[in-house]
């Protein structure tokens, strides 16, 4: 039993955005134990009031520099909801080849670059240059090839541009998506090397079990990352389902009295997002080849280890490489062309929403007749998933104290924790809790 | 000799120029290495030092008074400080709430006056420190990164656009944005990015901001005469990542 802790993790290293780990532990005591986020507010929402239509997800895509392309099309998916705009089936495809380009891109950076170095004892990725040479070589190789996937449909990775309602200004040629189709062919040796390379290091990875509740959108017709509805898993594997319009029903932000920050939950005291609640909730919608990897990672829904939503990501990239090689084939067979952009309709308010890397995504806007912006709302996965990771805090200190894990070996598991989740700190658009200790 | 150390820092951003550092590939970004050190990049290293750095890439706006003895401490420690990004740069899009009196209420309600929410007014990190070298755009041009970077390595200074878009479009033989029933921004917008939006048919944002001394009033009166713009859409258009130089000018 270990008596005496003290965890200040102050900015938290290899997370996108700014969080903080305190734990104060006396004489056996937990006096606190807190996951805290203390990123700068941005005022999102206020920004977009006044703005006209074309620019809203133009500003909104800058609330996070990982998931653009995700904020972008959630943006304009709303906007057009709002103002009645009907997009046509060769957008709606361009746009989920898309977003599985942003899903790998994103899952790929996570896996090598910000989780890989702790299961490999490692600081950073860059001793790894020296020791793995080509572990890091292969990850930069992957982590370039999706940029080159996204920026093909959306102009570039980090703000999209050529996404805007009605469609898509600006669409690939078929000469481009075969070559695409290629490049993502010969990609397939560096996947299964990644899976082989997960898999050496999996032993690394805590055993740490916490059942929850599992949230994703979902769909009858695919692993739903574009569009879908709201699913709800609980451990015992009880599903439900609500349209999106309803996302506020599922969300419940709330405030707790030690704390600012805005909390989620729905069923029960917290929920998860991200890759291993979609992988929870739509395991059967999997291409084969990604149910392969999974078995070959020893993933089975439904997993109650959080740290396990790494190994979920490295599932979803072969489910979005070989979904793109479909998709694209589609496209191909009936022949991209530019289209005119669909025009609005109606105006009033809209709400939509999209899986991004880290989970599922809401924006909500209001339009006036002339098309400006009345109000927004957006809530993002890492606020939804910040109830979580305190809820397993709570778990797993107390579990390790018992075990009588050393200050470091705490901070460690808890930092390796953090970072399994993939939090995206500086999408915060809402109260956060900042409470300090010292 | 030792190689040139580099840091990144981050402050009020989204962090998508520092994600575009690792959009290289495997070569240039390797190569990239065999000339400097990076000592410090928080997104991606757990390394910290407390040592000089030759060159501090700074992401981000200044918003809050508890940034500013951060920002001082890197200027004592570097150098070369770049401002990295459009939000370090001039504000970018986090200014675009600078004009609003009510931001706070408006997205945290009854929390707003809670001390932590601080939040001022969006200014670039030259608003408290010298800044020597600007990489504009949001995000980055991250080649021209790259030729910032090699030029100072080689002890020459490096050239930072200072033309408009307009200028771009034309040599890429863009059909102009107003000629399609279009609107656009590129005549006072600052190039550097090869002026991708406008052959993508899409109107310049000016995501790197205004050339030095734009002339806003014809911005306003071509996006009303040619865009058929209201005059009071025409005025706000300006805001979007520029809103600092319209309240100036």
């Amino acid at each position: 039993m270990t008596s005496t802790v003290h965890i200040d993790v102050h900015h938290l290293t290899r997370v996108e955005g700014h969080g903080n780990i305190v734990v104060n532990v006396t004489d056996g005591a937990i006096e606190k134990c807190e996951w805290q986020v203390p990123e700068a507010p941005r005022f999102f929402e206020s920004m977009v009031r006044g703005r006209h239509y074309s620019e809203v997800a133009r500003i909104t895509s800058r609330i996070c520099g990982i998931c653009a392309v995700g904020h972008t099309l959630t943006a304009v998916k709303a906007t057009e909801n709002a103002l009645g705009i009907e997009i046509s089936e060769q957008s709606r495809k361009l746009r989920e080849l898309l977003k599985h380009a942003e899903n790998a891109d994103s899952h790929i950076l996570h896996a090598y670059i910000l989780v890989a170095p702790d299961l490999a004892g490692a600081p950073s990725v860059f001793p790894l240059v020296e020791t793995m040479p080509d572990v890091v070589a292969r990850a930069l190789r992957l982590k370039r090839l999706c940029h080159e996937w996204g920026s093909l449909i959306g102009g570039r990775t980090t703000h999209p541009t050529t996404v805007v309602p009605g469609g898509l200004a600006e669409v690939p040629t078929d000469k481009d998506l075969r070559e695409l189709k290629q490049k993502l062919a010969a990609a397939v040796p560096d996947l299964e090397a990644t899976v082989e390379t997960v898999a050496a290091l999996a032993p690394s990875i805590p055993a740490f079990d916490r059942p929850t509740e599992y949230i994703a959108l979902s769909s009858d017709q695919n692993y739903a990352l574009y569009d879908g509805e709201i699913q709800s898993t609980l451990p015992d594997g009880t599903k439900q389902r609500y349209p999106v319009a309803d996302y506020k029903t599922v969300t419940n932000e709330f405030l707790v009295p030690q704390s600012t920050a805005k909390y989620t939950r729905n069923k029960l005291d917290a929920y998860a997002a991200g890759a291993l609640a979609r992988f929870n909730n739509n395991y059967d919608m999997l291409v084969p080849e990604a149910k392969q990897v999974a078995e070959a990672l020893g993933l089975r829904p439904i997993c109650t280890n959080p740290y396990m939503n790494t190994v979920a990501q490295v599932v979803e990239v072969a489910h979005s490489v070989y979904d793109s090689l479909r998709l694209i084939d589609e496209l191909l067979d009936a022949g991209v062309r530019l289209e005119p952009l669909a025009q609005p309709t109606k105006h009033g308010s809209g709400a939509q929403s999209v899986e991004v890397p880290r989970g599922i995504l809401f924006h909500e806007y209001e339009y006036d007749a002339d098309g400006i912006c009345q109000s927004g709302n957006c809530i993002i996965p890492t606020n939804q998933n910040h109830n979580n990771i305190q809820h397993d805090f709570d778990v797993l200190v107390p579990q390790m104290l018992g075990a009588g894990k050393s200050e470091d070996e705490m901070e460690l598991a808890l930092s390796m924790l953090v970072r399994a989740y993939d939090p995206c700190i500086s999408c915060s658009t809402h109260a956060l809790d900042v409470k300090f200790v010292r | 000799m030792s190689k040139p150390t580099v840091a990144f820092f981050d402050f009020a951003s989204c962090e998508g120029c520092q994600i575009e550092m690792t959009n290289y590939g495997a070569e240039p970004f390797l190569e990239l290495l065999n000339h400097v050190d990076i000592v410090e990049f928080r997104e991606a290293m757990t390394e910290k030092t407390a040592d000089p750095i030759d060159i501090a890439f700074i992401e981000g706006s200044f918003t809050r008074e508890a940034d500013r003895a951060r920002l001082e401490e890197i200027r004592r420690r570097a150098r070369i400080v770049i401002a990295y990004g459009q939000c370090a740069c001039t504000g970018g899009i986090n200014a675009l709430k600078n004009h609003q009196d009510d931001y706070k209420q408006a997205v945290y309600g009854a929390d707003a006056s809670m001390p932590h929410l601080d939040s001022q007014k969006a200014y670039g990190v030259d608003h408290v420190i010298k800044v020597d070298y600007y990489a504009y755009g949001c995000p980055v041009n991250k080649y021209e990164v790259l030729q910032i970077v090699s030029h100072l390595l080689h002890g020459k200074e490096p050239v930072i656009p200072n033309h408009p878009v307009c200028v771009e479009c034309k040599r890429r033989e863009t059909v102009c944005r107003f000629d399609e029933g279009d609107h656009c921004m590129g005549m006072v917008a600052r190039a550097g990015c090869s002026a991708p939006c406008p052959a993508a048919g899409i109107p310049c944002e000016a995501c790197r901001g205004f050339v030095d001394d734009p002339n806003l009033p014809a911005l306003e009166k071509v996006l009303v005469e040619r865009a058929g713009f209201t005059p009071q859409r025409a005025a706000e258009k300006g805001r979007m990542f520029t809103a600092n130089a319209l309240e100036a000018s």
